[in-house]
């Protein structure tokens, strides 16, 4: 079954799914969007060193969108104005990535692969990839998980119960990176936020409590990606962006249904 | 054995010293409270305690197995998450008698709420339901009754005597409300970056310092005051100790 195509993306978006749905939940609750941008714009510049110096590209992008989402943590800290922070980082690191592989003249690289995804040539390798990083970063959150819902209910409650939220926090960073590296294959550098986001937004209007909310950003964002492949396949669109496209929708769905409910 | 002994604590925030040289102790069962003017470095104090920041110098020794509660000043949930007072409570211990600690802070009745669809006073109860959850031998209070009218922060204090009462912690909470300072605590700080004075409620509100941080008025112990009302009971409450 691996030698269809479809059915390599699907398992490759599934497993984006799976492991973007936990991490998309902390992303929303703490505000992080933009950060999680920043650490995606990163990644084009991951994978322009990663094809200088011939290193594995999922190497290459989780050390540089790494190294990102520590910079901006650590210059938070310091009181810099967040927004403007992570404006000027993401979109220079944008720049910088795409002026770096433009230095890449002995390589032909197509760039909208990574721009956007190339999910329909997903190979038997990348699965085993996204797979592993998806079970990497589940396990990591669920691992800390209380740990990390205290300290983002508040950083002085997580430290009277003995957690620190910086580690917390570092392990949210460690996960991003990773989710970023897995991402690219599937929807590309420029709509990884929007699979951390757009699931678990959807997902806030049906939950109750935190878990359920994960486990039903963990649904949509599977949903979306099975639905998504199908109408791309079907209307001649590109893969990443329509699954994105549905998750949207759902989105938009469930809010509606929400504001229904209010009413009566 | 003293449940807290803090020891020469200095605490700064980059060049900025909040504390200096901040010595005191908390013994078993008694209600110590602290007062001092804004940014006299109460809350840092606190947030010295639970680890929150480091001391740049200076010891604070806890008795062996201390359990601490906390209850913050403010906490803001954020809309986007969605979290029931039950699941609340159980963060992050998981097993935890969720129906016992909500008795003890006198709301039974919202386990199965929301918490971003609490009231004000119902919040805080929930707050100190969470504080009390571990079975704390200390209590730690930062402004618990913020933003609650008058009879909600009498009926909090109220609820904070019965749980010393039904449990023997110690508590250990920073008010601006004199008046319930002076009826409902054991032993009063006053703080104003350092100790200025401390003692039974009575000799802090006579102390020349204390005087000299919030006026000498009526017993200094009335300066905050902002009610005709509190003005009449606190003066009584402190004619009798002065007698």
């Amino acid at each position: 079954m691996f030698d269809d195509f479809m059915v390599r993306a699907a398992l490759a978006g599934i497993g984006l799914a799976f492991a973007s749905a936990p991490l998309g939940c902390f992303v929303v609750w703490r505000r992080m969007a933009y950060f999680g941008d920043a650490t995606a714009h990163a990644a084009i510049l991951g994978v322009a060193l990663s094809l200088a110096f011939s290193m594995s590209i999922f190497v290459g992008t989780v050390v540089v969108a790494l190294l990102m989402a520590l910079v901006v943590s650590v210059l938070s800290e310091k009181g810099y104005a967040m927004d403007t922070l992570l404006g000027v980082l993401a979109h220079s690191a944008l720049a910088f990535g795409l002026v770096a592989v433009s230095f890449l003249s002995g390589i032909r690289i197509d760039l909208m692969a990574y721009l956007f995804g190339d999910i329909l040539a997903v190979s038997r390798g990348d699965l085993s990839v996204i797979w592993g990083g998806a079970a990497l970063v589940v396990s990591l959150i669920g691992w800390r998980w209380s740990g990390l819902l205290t300290s983002t209910l508040n950083a002085d409650l997580a430290y009277a119960n003995g957690i620190n939220p910086k580690r917390e926090q570092l392990v949210l960073t460690i996960a991003l990176a990773i989710t970023v590296a897995v991402a690219i294959k599937v929807v590309g550098v420029l709509l990884i936020a929007a699979m951390l986001i757009i699931p678990a937004a959807a997902a806030r209007p049906m939950s109750r409590t935190p878990e359920g909310m994960a486990i039903a950003a963990g649904l949509i964002g599977m949903l979306s990606t099975i639905i998504g492949l199908q109408a791309a396949y079907v209307l001649d669109t590109p893969a990443g962006p329509s699954i994105v496209c549905v998750t949207a929708i759902t989105f938009i769905f469930t809010s509606f249904l929400k504001l229904l409910g209010h009413r009566r | 054995m003293s449940l807290i002994h803090v020891e020469g604590l200095s605490v700064s925030y980059g060049a900025r010293m909040v504390l200096s040289d901040v010595s005191l102790r908390i013994e078993p069962n008694e209600i110590v409270t602290i007062v001092g003017p804004n940014g006299s470095g109460k809350t840092s104090l606190l947030r010295a305690i639970i680890g929150a920041v480091k001391p740049l110098a200076g010891s604070i020794v806890h008795a062996s197995n201390l359990k601490i509660g906390y209850v913050p000043q403010k906490l803001h949930i954020d809309e986007t998450l969605p979290i029931t007072v039950s699941r609340f409570l159980r963060l992050p211990g998981g097993l935890a008698d969720v129906d016992y600690a909500l008795k003890q802070a006198g709301v039974p009745e919202l386990e199965k709420e929301q918490l971003s669809q609490l009231s004000g006073g119902q919040f805080q109860r929930v707050l100190l339901a969470r504080a009390l959850i571990g079975k704390p031998d200390l209590l730690l209070l930062d402004e618990a009754t913020q933003g609650l009218d008058q009879r909600g922060s009498a009926s909090f204090y109220q609820q904070i005597e019965t749980v010393r009462k039904a449990t023997g912690c110690a508590i250990l909470m920073i008010s601006h409300e004199l008046h319930v300072v002076m009826s409902a605590s054991d032993r009063v700080i006053c703080l104003n970056g350092h100790v200025c004075c401390e003692g039974a409620p009575a000799a802090v509100a006579s102390a020349p310092e204390y005087r000299a941080l919030f006026g000498t008025g009526t017993g200094g112990a009335l300066a905050l005051y902002r009610h005709e009302h509190d003005h009449d009971h606190g003066d009584h409450c402190h004619n009798q100790d002065a007698e």
